[in-house]
């Protein structure tokens, strides 16, 4: 099983579900860090570095030589990755998304690719957890293709817990995508409920089952709940809005290690979206999902 | 000698658009003839990154020599400097306005970027 954890707002408790998920599982889990402009999991997941590798994207290199300036590339490059004058062309590296088509295009050949690195994918071993994060190069924008690079190193057979960024965006997108059931973490506040929505949407277009958690309980209002109830999606977990719990994320310890309390409330979530995962299976993949 | 100036419109008087990249409209002048142009820009406005090279790639396409405008990031500056182009930033409000200061001489070309990109 894959399972995506995500949210609409930031900062609503992400990262918080997703390692304290993977503890619970125990053994065999892969816990993916695809937050990759800020990864954080490494911090509650202290583990040794196993390896790393440079993750590339190809950007195109020009003959000078062979180019006429006729503007083939910069017209066909929806990102102006490549500018055409008539004494050549000029190439945007930190622009370019890597597809390859100014090359196909340019009619005399005067293009080739090179790697261009955007950052690194590590993989961590931790207890029995491996944690594979990305890490996209300071001043680099293009998430997606280093988020790719992570999700490749997941062994198949084995369930996976993938951490997204915030948003809706791409790199969200690209996170969640092929995930067999997507958490998403909300607080009951107005702008947790509003970004939630957009969470929502987004995984009812790409006809994921979903269910949420309910982060910091007790300070905001029941919105949130209504919400959830109304539009038939599960609240699989609320967390209570608990001093102890921000203290021992401070300290950079899980819930489930600092609180024992809280073991057996994730090892629930974990048999929930497990049996989600399971029924949602059987009764096919429906954007809205009846339980 | 031909100048291009960032509008929002079609006529000397109209506004000299602070911002070069996304600069609905260029208006071409020439120096000799008197006469101009109008360069549509609107494909810029809603461009999600990489407005700044598009435009400075339209302008060079102008075959004009000078850009007179409010603001220039890095990646539109380093294209148009390829292109040989010389870069104003001024303060008019009318591009006709502008045109003044630059005929009489009180512009000086710009050496950097005077503003950051958006990326960076």
């Amino acid at each position: 099983m894959i399972l995506a954890v995500a949210s609409g707002k930031g900062g609503t408790g992400k990262t918080t579900v997703s390692a304290n998920l993977a503890r619970v599982a125990g053994q065999h889990v892969q816990l993916l860090d695809c937050d990759v402009e800020e990864p954080n999991a490494h911090l509650f997941l202290k583990g040794t570095l196993h390896s790393r590798e440079e993750v590339c994207v190809p950007v195109p290199r020009i003959d000078d030589s062979l180019c006429t300036g006729c503007g083939e590339c910069s017209s066909f490059c929806r990102f102006h990755a490549i500018a055409s004058l008539d004494t050549g062309a000029i190439v945007f590296p930190e622009l370019c998304h890597g597809c390859g088509g100014c090359s196909l295009v340019c009619p005399e050949k005067a293009i080739t690719e090179q790697g261009h690195r955007i950052g690194v994918v590590e993989t961590f071993q931790t207890g029995g957890i491996i944690l594979i994060q990305g890490k996209l190069d300071i001043g680099v924008s293009m998430a997606p293709p280093l988020i790719r690079a992570a999700k490749a190193r997941l062994s198949r057979g084995t369930s996976a817990i993938l951490d997204a960024p915030p948003g809706t965006s791409c790199p969200v997108i690209t996170t969640i995508r092929d995930a067999d059931l997507v958490i998403l973490v909300t607080e009951p506040t107005p702008f947790g409920l509003h970004d939630l929505k957009l969470a929502v949407d987004m995984v009812r277009e790409l006809k994921i089952p979903h269910g949420v958690v309910i982060n910091r309980v007790g300070a905001g209002d029941g919105r949130t709940r209504v919400y959830c109830r109304e539009n038939r999606i599960p609240v699989l977990m609320e967390i209570p809005d608990d001093r102890e719990i921000a203290q021992a994320y401070s300290r950079g310890e899980l819930i489930v290690d600092a609180l024992p309390a809280y073991r057996r409330p994730f090892e629930n979530l974990l048999s929930k979206s497990l049996e989600f995962h399971l029924s949602s299976t059987r009764s096919e993949r429906h954007a809205d999902l009846r339980i | 000698m031909k100048v291009a100036f960032s509008t929002s419109g079609n006529t000397l008087n109209a506004p000299l658009d602070r911002r070069f990249g996304r600069a609905p409209k260029f208006l071409v002048y020439d120096t000799e003839t008197e006469i101009f142009d109008v360069v549509d820009n609107e494909q810029n406005l809603n461009a999600p990154q990489g407005a700044g090279i598009q435009s400075a790639q339209t302008v060079a396409g102008t075959g004009a020599g000078h850009l007179v405008t409010g603001h220039c990031g890095p990646k539109a500056f380093k294209v148009l400097q390829a292109a040989g182009i010389k870069i104003y930033t001024a303060e008019a409000a009318t591009v006709a306005d502008a045109l003044k200061l630059f005929l009489s001489g009180t512009l000086k070309p710009a050496g950097t970027a005077d503003v950051e990109g958006h990326w960076v």
